[in-house]
């Protein structure tokens, strides 16, 4: 057993886990941040992806001790209170989910993908980038719209900053 | 339409929860006191099972328990089922092999189970579950369909002499046979539909509470028809009575066919649940879905077509080889039988048709029913003929179909469907136009001089879906009545609870079932909140899969709000001392017609629930139910054309365009709709160019993680050009006739039919990976 220091959607925690326990298993189990998903095991997928110290990474394939002293951000972490992030709301106006299941881990692999492009996005670039991510409802072209919708409204709201 | 009406794009009212990570799914349930089950599943296709030993495993930390196949045979826990009774054509029912829920003697499929651990956390049950050690006695296997028939293969089960199922036949033969011997030519071709592992992002999961006070299971599981699978858990599993027995389906992570089973892994927690006294979790990985999870498909067809002089078909012959897996899932016996081979006249007018299926045992995962269900099979073999037969005969691929096309209603085939309306030239035309059909020639040719081979590829789809009049599956050999049922509460302050026996999945049933409520009333959808996925609070439902939500799920909450509404009027024109059939409803107010009077919903609903003022011998309250029953299938149609080019040094397809022409009848949320189709598009690209569930001959899984078995991602697709054509579903008041499965069914052969055109050879399997293309290029 260790404990693994760590923020999380800003807020300082102390978990003590198994040494073999996966930085996904601390968020559901232990925090029980449920909005992050399990879908593959084999880091394929992205339906766990989360934001570590600001960049997206799968949280089922790292140790939770690998995040000690980092500062987390899951899918419960991106809303500013009652307003949505605006990759949740452009996912949403565009009808860019069904199941729900996937959306949390597209979600936060988009708003890594808009802030590492600088809002310069294109289709091509968008459906590259979103390779570890996978969706079985969408077909993903609702997905591609939100992800190019939202790359405009972050970065009107970023001029606005 | 209102802003929020039949017809209104009006964005859901579930995705506030999915993406704020508020969404409920069973693995996220916690019970306290709650355990972890891990499977001890066979490594070997074939084997007896000789011993277990699970010693060392109950001296680990956290171990509850082991539990063994033998176990559940001795508790009496019934034998898997098969809800769809087969008849062979010698008049014998078809050969169901015992499917125990856990296997005391003989594995038939790598991944089936023989016992399971039971512990504090899910990793210590998976620790103790490698520590049971299980001697088995390996047999011979066999995964091919082809090689299961031959005299002296391996035999899976002593029921089925020579591993077949059923050897079932449709259609008249003589009238058939009489066709060929006049045709002017016949076509030929051989296909493989290639076996699909469905993979819902979400993995099954069950959560089973046993309460031994009041002999009572709680199971949440992720299901698209909880009630069924309490009825079957109940009646044949000998889980629990109904009333004793309560099955919750919370936010379901995508099913696709999958979740409609219910599976070994439901039976085992429920029964584990009640043997050592807790809540029994169990979630399964994605390599276990690959192993467990039913597979789609997987069919071997020779299939002939006659034609006469002026390209007429005159008849068809098919003959498929259905491989079936190991055993009989709940619903796999009719997938190619009635939901197949009952759509082999697609969209043409075909005098004559034969069909046999030879349903198969393998040592494969069992395959059921995966969005299309034997419609994507029907659907893919007789455009791939169209399309063999316009190259062989000579004439434009299109053209031939539109010689073709059934253009007279109702249309009885002679597959036992009756197409009850359609314009096929419609959507025909509709997709034609949306790719420049006209215009293609000259961009083929302009590819071709920079080295590109270009092709099209049409594929004109018909299914039978929002299954479907109870009498007639019932007539067929279902098990089950296949109807819906309802329930509208008005609540005393005038908001509204619609309780539904539909489940959705991704559907978006919260919005969609929303918008009818607000069409007929004029209130806001916030007013409205759907009931639906638990057994103790909506009395039954059939559940949500064949595309059949809206045709018949939204009919029979129709059919309640009508009864609602008829009794609502009676108290507002009591209040309003108006006659009844002066009374209409607009924007949430009973209307006196041609007045100002008018006595707005809440002091309806109130009037109703005080009961200080209603009509004489009225009983208070406002809440009707209602079971409805469809009257026939209905039969969504389109076109689908996919353009593409082929590099001829890798054979990589890359995409040009792909348009879709639908006729769903009426849509209720156009957003959603063509939500469904992407989703359906692309999983029939998905088989088309990249999805293959692949066994050795020995019956080992190649292509059990996402590492193995190529998902489509969001690179490998296009984005589509959608539109939709409208002829009114005659079979239900909304004229509603189902979009859910049309993508999965259509695309797939217009893939193959455009890298056909592209490449110049007519043969070519799928999925049409760049390996298969290339070498189908380079062959001699």
């Amino acid at each position: 057993m260790s404990t693994v220091k760590l923020t999380v959607n800003g807020k300082a925690v102390a978990v003590d886990v198994e040494d073999r326990t996966l930085l996904v298993q601390l968020l559901r189990d232990h925090l029980n941040l449920t909005g992050t998903h399990v879908g593959c095991d084999t880091s394929q997928c992205g339906a766990c992806v989360v934001h570590m110290d600001g960049r997206a990474v799968k949280s089922c394939t790292m140790l939770a001790g690998q995040a000690d002293g980092a500062s987390i951000t899951t899918i419960e972490g991106i809303a500013k209170g009652a307003e949505l992030h605006p990759m949740q709301a452009a996912f949403r106006d565009n009808h860019g989910l069904q199941c729900g299941y996937c959306t949390p881990g597209m979600i936060m692999s988009a708003i890594d993908i808009v802030q590492r492009h600088g809002g310069q996005l294109d289709e091509a670039t968008v459906r590259h980038e979103l390779e570890g991510n996978i969706c079985r409802c969408t077909g993903y072209h609702n997905i591609v719209k939100a992800v190019l919708d939202a790359a405009g409204r972050m970065k009107v709201s970023q001029a606005a900053e | 339409m209102g802003v929020e009406g039949i017809g209104a794009r009006v964005v859901r009212k579930e995705d506030k929860r999915f993406i704020t990570g508020k969404g409920r799914y069973v693995d996220d349930i916690k019970l306290l006191g709650m355990t972890h089950a891990h499977f001890v599943r066979s490594p070997h296709a074939h084997a007896k099972v000789k011993g277990i030993d699970s010693s060392a495993a109950l001296n680990m930390p956290g171990v509850v328990a082991v539990l063994t196949g033998q176990q559940i045979v001795d508790d009496k826990v019934g034998n898997l089922i098969c809800g769809w009774a087969i008849t062979s054509k010698d008049g014998s029912p078809m050969k169901m092999g015992a499917w125990p829920a856990m296997a005391p003697e003989t594995v038939r499929f790598v991944g089936q189970a023989v016992a399971v651990v039971i512990a504090e956390s899910k990793n210590l049950a998976r620790d103790a579950a490698e520590a049971v050690v299980v001697s088995y006695e390996e047999l011979p296997a066999v995964a091919d369909v082809h090689a299961a028939i031959k005299s002296g293969a391996p035999q899976l089960h002593p029921e089925a002499p020579g591993n077949q199922v059923y050897d079932w036949v449709i259609g008249d033969e003589g009238a058939t046979d009489a066709a060929f011997a006049k045709a002017a030519n016949v076509v030929k071709l051989d296909v493989t539909n290639n076996r699909l592992a469905p993979n819902a992002m979400e993995p099954r999961a069950a959560l089973a509470d046993y309460d031994a006070a009041e002999e009572h299971f709680t199971l949440y599981t992720t299901s698209q028809n909880p009630h069924v699978a309490r009825l079957v858990l109940s009646a044949f599993y000998n889980i629990a009575p109904e009333h004793k027995l309560r099955v919750i389906a919370p936010d379901v992570g995508g099913g696709f066919g999958s979740k409609i089973f219910i599976y070994p892994e439901e039976m085992v927690a429920l029964w584990a649940s009640k043997k050592i006294g807790r809540p029994v979790k169990w979630t399964g990985d994605r390599t276990e879905a690959f192993l467990t999870d039913a597979h789609g498909r997987d069919h071997v067809t020779h299939a002939e077509m006659a034609f006469d002089a002026n390209n007429k078909i005159t008849g068809l012959k098919v003959k498929t080889y259905a491989n079936f897996g190991a055993y009989m899932s709940l619903f796999s016996s009719s997938v190619p039988t009635y939901l197949y081979a009952t759509l082999l006249s697609g969209q043409y007018n075909i005098p004559a048709i034969h069909a046999e299926v030879i349903g198969v045992y393998t040592n494969t995962t069992p395959v059921d029913a995966y969005r299309g269900a034997g419609r994507p099979e029907a659907s893919y073999l007789i455009e791939r003929l169209m399309e063999t037969a316009a190259r062989q005969l000579n004439v434009d691929p299109a053209a031939l179909r539109r010689n073709n096309f059934i253009t007279e209603f109702p249309h009885q085939t002679p597959v036992i469907m009756a197409y009850d309306v359609g314009d096929f030239n419609a959507s025909l035309d509709a997709a034609m136009k949306a790719i420049d059909y006209a215009g293609f020639a000259g961009r083929k040719a302009k590819a071709k001089a920079d080295g590109k081979l270009r092709g099209i590829g049409v594929s004109c789809y018909i299914e039978a879906c929002g299954i479907a009049p109870s009498k007639a599956v019932g007539s067929l050999g279902a098990g089950v009545g296949l109807w819906e049922s309802a329930e509208v509460r008005v609540n005393p302050v005038g908001t509204i609870e619609i309780l539904t026996g539909s489940h959705s999945h991704g559907q978006g049933h919260e919005t969609t079932f929303c918008q009818l409520v607000a069409e007929r009333l004029g209130v806001p959808i916030s007013q409205v909140s759907i009931v639906h996925g638990d057994t103790d609070k909506v009395q039954f439902g059939m559940g949500t899969y064949g595309s059949r939500s809206a045709a018949v799920g939204l009919t029979a909450i129709l059919k309640a709000m009508e009864k609602m509404e008829s009794k609502a009027k009676k108290i507002a024109a009591h209040a309003l001392e108006a006659s009844e059939a002066d009374i209409v409803i607009e924007n949430g107010e009973f209307k006196v017609t041609g007045t100002d009077k008018a006595i707005a919903l809440p002091m309806v609903a109130l009037a109703a629930y005080t009961a200080h003022n209603l009509p004489d011998g009225m009983e208070p309250g406002l809440k009707e139910s209602a079971f409805y029953d469809p009257t026939n299938f209905t039969f969504p149609a389109g076109t689908y054309i996919c353009e593409l080019e082929v590099d001829a040094g890798t054979g990589k397809t890359s995409f040009v365009n792909f348009v879709a022409a639908d006729d769903f009848g009426r849509l209720i949320n156009p957003m959603i709709v063509e939500g469904q189709v992407h989703g359906g598009l692309v999983q029939g690209i998905g088989q088309a160019l990249l999805e293959h569930a692949i066994y050795d001959d020995n019956g080992q899984p190649i292509t059990a993680s996402f590492m193995d078995y190529a998902m489509p991602r969001a690179d490998d697709v296009p984005s589509f050009n959608l539109s939709h054509t409208t002829t009114l579903c005659p079979g239900n008041p909304l004229g509603i006739k189902g979009c859910g499965e049309a993508g999965a069914i259509g695309a797939s052969a217009a893939v193959i039919n455009a890298i056909t055109d592209a490449i110049g050879k007519n043969n070519l399997e799928m999925p049409a990976t760049p390996d298969r293309v290339w070498r189908t290029i380079h062959a001699a």
